[in-house]
């Protein structure tokens, strides 16, 4: 009974007061920042606190020169000003509504002294403050900041700004806030039961260590509550983290994807064996650094360009190179699989090797431009962008591939002459022509890739050495010759990969993945999606 | 005819190369035990190591050749067999330190005591007796190959895919064996030996000694292989190696005549690098890289794949070739390597010794043909032999 009455007793206060501020705003502003003037350093504690009730963002410029030592009185009538020293007078301008108000000589006027305990009240009065600033942003840092270290008096303010409050995200916040400060006040048990319901609801870490602190010091009629929501919590911690590990196994998909899609051409649609492909990852990850090397010293301006710039030049080196090794070296080695293997092996080491002794053996730094920094959050999810871009940009090049490949004659020409090459050439198609154009269309794809896992991955010269193995295991997984396949398994190879790692460690959860895909060869020796007809037996 | 004394001649080849590798076997510890260092004649004790890591590279590649040259299966995880073997041996040659170590622990080997173990972990038990070892060294990678090549041959995993998952083997090893927890001294591997069979396994006797198992011991592998391709069954080898299907159809079981090959090769691999660990002092994951299946792969390319002799001879070519281009241009190796792969491929593809065999039989045959016609010129009268 005692407790209801207590409630209704301050919600009637806070309604009372909060109109009564409402109506009286202008004046009585004036005359509480003018209180400031006339008060001893023991008492601006008080009157800061004062100024902050009134919830006034006007107020908020007047505490910020307080706190910045700008603030001055008058010594005739106490009234205090702003001022700017000019020569050897102040320029005055009324705190309240920034309105001139004249020059004075220096010696009529007084600075209102602070120490650091004023200092104290004037931030925590701004933290409050700053929940009614015009600008959303500052509101939210403000929610933000109340909620990491809350402070039982300031729940006046949050609740004062939760009932004008319309930015949804802002709310989300200040209602967190007001939560956590509701924990540690001196409320009813019905508000912190409420309050432990809506932490409950917002989940996360942080939550989490509240809810946990605050256990200690509850009541006994809240400790099931408690330990009921951080239950809760818990449960949605494990289903957040499972969304995290899909998240993550997309990434590392999509970076599959990207190093295993121009070897999909190359080895699934021509079935050469291009020990080399790596290093055509390696060479567009190089070229990535030239482009920002010159960008950097040319042209800063253009650095979020660069990947931009990058990716057509990419294409063209590594599908030049393609182009030439296609042309001196496998050409000759059609029909023999293992030799066109060794003699691109024998390839790789010269590229690598060539790369070392141009760049050096050491890492190039490549930056991420700045729509690729950061991160931000999903539910209990963070996404960095760059991870976001290359799922996005690997999904891009499948689908412009498979555009290729199907809808184009240019692809009719490729998969009429990988089905059948002698009938191919007999209507007339140049396949000596297409196999070239197939392979440096594989390696350009490669040099694409090499563009965007320069943003994740360190670029040397064995960057294309430790995306070879798993490619092949991508390509043979999902099925050779099928560009659907490809997609399949590389986001169920990085999927697994993630969610073994946590259970078994990043390396066994490796060695378990190369293991299951072995096993699942001699199963499905021909992969997820095996080509069927003649074609195979080839 | 031409088959018959082609046959005749590798025969006579292989003679020969078993009585060098003989010779060798005794004259290169000779030169180096009993010479004086300064003599002219004197090979240094780390050249008989050297030349000792030489031939077991011959035996690995040698191995390869009986699944590649002879069966068609291009496996590239034969390093991984030889790594194998290797830490066999190495387990062995561990135990052996006993309390030398630097923690003097009677019992474990000193990256046990580093992580705190407390007792020798159940698959070291027995390596501390040679002929458990000895066994180990053959029966790991034969088991390893037998139920690997059971399960991919009955699956009928072939040419590409076959080397492809051999390849993912290898790589699983390599990281497992990295993982302290494997219990093989992860990423340092097993090293610091001391004594091999009660031997100072630095002293120049032991080197030598080493040395001419090597040589014996690559010497009666390469018997063996001729004998098994010489039989019978290796005359299905070659027919599964040309046309599977056609060899099925004939009635043989292809994946138990490719699974028998495929496991005495893995074990013959693995006594290579049983052989190995000792002479070079050290084994450790790096051994597993696939890229080094792959360099066993060119050794026997160069030489000539399906010779037996070939193999032997591009091991030593190439890693003489290494040792001589990486001290002399570092930076131009793998460029040279790398150049060796496309050349032998594309102009070489018989190796060294297929093309010199292949160009002496030409000769001889033409040398034949041309006897054969002087003999009818001279003896017009006389009725033509049958041929």
């Amino acid at each position: 009974m005692y407790r209801i009455l207590q409630t209704l007793l301050i919600t009637l206060c806070l309604l009372v007061s909060a109109h009564v501020t409402g109506l009286r705003a202008a004046d009585d502003l004036s005359a509480l920042v003018n209180a400031l003037g006339t008060a001893k350093l023991s008492e601006l504690d008080d009157r800061i606190e004062a100024l902050a009730k009134s919830g006034d963002p006007r107020v908020i410029p007047v505490l910020e020169a307080l706190g910045e030592g700008n603030l001055y009185a008058r010594k005739t009538d106490g009234s205090v000003y702003l001022a700017t020293e000019k020569g050897g007078s102040f320029v005055l301008v009324d705190p309240v509504d920034g309105a001139q108000a004249g020059e004075v000589p220096k010696g009529e006027l007084q600075k209102i002294k602070v120490n650091n305990s004023v200092r104290r009240a004037v931030r925590s009065a701004l933290g409050g403050l700053t929940l009614f600033s015009t600008d959303a942003g500052a509101r939210l840092k403000a929610a933000q900041s109340m909620r990491q270290t809350p402070n039982a008096d300031a729940l006046e303010a949050i609740d004062k700004a939760l009932a004008t409050e319309k930015d949804g995200a802002v709310r989300k916040s200040l209602d967190e806030a007001r939560a956590v400060t509701l924990l540690i006040s001196d409320r009813s048990d019905d508000d912190k039961r409420a309050a432990i319901k809506t932490l409950a609801e917002s989940g996360g870490r942080e939550a989490l260590g509240v809810l946990t602190s605050a256990l200690s010091s509850a009541d006994a009629s809240l400790k099931p509550d408690i330990e009921a929501a951080l239950q809760r919590i818990e449960q949605a911690q494990v289903f957040w983290n499972a969304g995290q590990n899909v998240w993550y196994g997309l990434s590392l998909g999509s970076v599959l994807l990207l190093a295993a899609i121009g070897l999909a051409i190359t080895f699934g649609v021509m079935g050469i064996i291009n020990m080399a492909h790596g290093e055509m990852v390696m060479l567009g990850a190089y070229t990535t650094f030239l482009v920002q090397d010159v960008i950097r010293t040319s042209y800063p301006e253009l650095f979020d360009w660069s990947l931009t710039i990058a990716l057509p030049l990419a294409f063209l080196v590594t599908g030049i190179i393609g182009l030439a090794i296609e042309r001196s070296v496998i050409r000759f080695l059609y029909g023999r699989p293992l030799e066109t293997l060794l003699a691109t092996w024998g390839i790789s080491l010269i590229l690598q090797q060539a790369v070392r002794s141009i760049f050096g053996p050491t890492n190039r730094e490549v930056g991420n431009p700045s729509w690729m920094a950061g991160a931000f959050e999903l539910g209990g999810l963070t996404i960095t962008w760059n991870r976001l871009w290359i799922i996005v940009f690997a999904l891009a090049v499948f689908a412009a591939l498979l555009f290729l490949l199907k809808r184009t004659s240019m692809g009719l020409r490729m998969r009429a002459v990988t089905q059948n090459r002698r009938m191919a050439s007999s209507m007339g198609i140049r396949t000596p022509l297409v196999d070239a154009l197939t392979f440096a269309l594989g390696s350009g794809i490669a040099g694409m890739a090499g563009v965007a896992l320069s943003q994740i991955d360190n670029v040397s010269p064995n960057l294309g050495q430790g995306y070879i193995i798993d490619s092949f295991m991508v390509v043979v997984f999902g099925g050779v010759g099928n560009l659907w396949g490809t997609l399949v398994g590389a986001f169920s190879l990085g999927i697994l990969n993630k969610f073994l790692e946590p259970y078994a460690g990043a390396v066994l959860g490796k060695i378990l993945v190369l293991v299951l895909i072995i096993l699942f060869i001699q199963k499905k020796p021909r992969g997820l999606f095996a080509l069927k007809g003649r074609a195979v037996e080839a | 005819m031409i088959t018959s004394f082609l046959l005749r001649s590798l025969d006579r080849s292989i003679v020969t190369v078993v009585a060098i590798l003989l010779g060798l076997a005794v004259a290169i510890p000779a030169l180096n035990l009993l010479t004086a260092p300064d003599h002219p004649l004197h090979v240094p004790t780390y050249l008989v190591s050297l030349f000792g890591k030489y031939l077991t590279y011959a035996l690995l590649a040698l191995a390869l050749d009986l699944v590649w040259g002879f069966c068609g299966i291009l496996s590239l995880g034969h390093a991984a067999f030889f790594a194998l073997g290797g830490y066999a041996m190495g387990m062995y040659l561990m135990r052996q330190i006993g309390a030398r170590g630097s923690y003097g622990n009677p019992m474990l080997p000193d990256f046990m005591v580093f992580l705190n173990w407390k007792e020798l972990p159940w698959f070291w038990q027995g390596f501390d007796m040679f002929w458990f070892a000895a066994l180990m060294v053959v029966l790991v990678p034969g088991l390893l190959a037998f139920v690997f090549g059971w399960f991919a041959f009955r699956s009928r995993v072939n040419g590409v895919y076959l080397s492809i998952i051999t390849q993912a083997m290898t790589y699983a090893l390599l990281l497992a064996f990295f993982r302290n927890d494997m219990g093989f001294g992860g990423n340092n591997g097993l090293t610091d030996f001391k004594d091999i069979l009660g031997f100072n396994i630095q002293a120049p006797g032991t080197r030598a000694a080493l040395f001419a198992a090597s040589a014996v011991t690559l010497a009666l592998c390469l018997v063996l292989t001729t004998a098994i391709v010489r039989s019978k069954y290796g005359k299905v080898l070659v027919a599964v190696r040309d046309a599977e299907s056609r060899t099925r159809f004939l009635g043989y079981r292809v994946e138990h005549i490719k699974l028998f090959a495929f496991t005495v090769s893995a074990m013959m691999a693995g006594i290579a690098g049983a052989l190995y660990v000792p002479q070079v002092g050290i084994i450790n994951p790096g051994e597993f890289e696939p890229g080094n299946s792959i360099e066993v792969v060119i050794w026997t390319a160069v030489g000539g794949r399906g010779t037996l002799i070939g193999p032997i001879v591009g091991a030593i070519l190439v890693n003489g070739g290494k040792s001589i281009f990486t001290a002399a241009f570092p930076e131009f190796w793998l460029f040279a390597l790398g150049g060796l792969f496309v050349f032998v491929t594309l102009f070489l593809p018989k190796g060294v010794v297929g093309t010199v065999s292949a160009y002496l039989a030409r000769r001889k045959a033409h040398r034949r043909a041309a006897d054969a016609e002087n003999a009818r010129d001279n003896l017009v009268a006389e009725p033509m032999a049958a041929e």
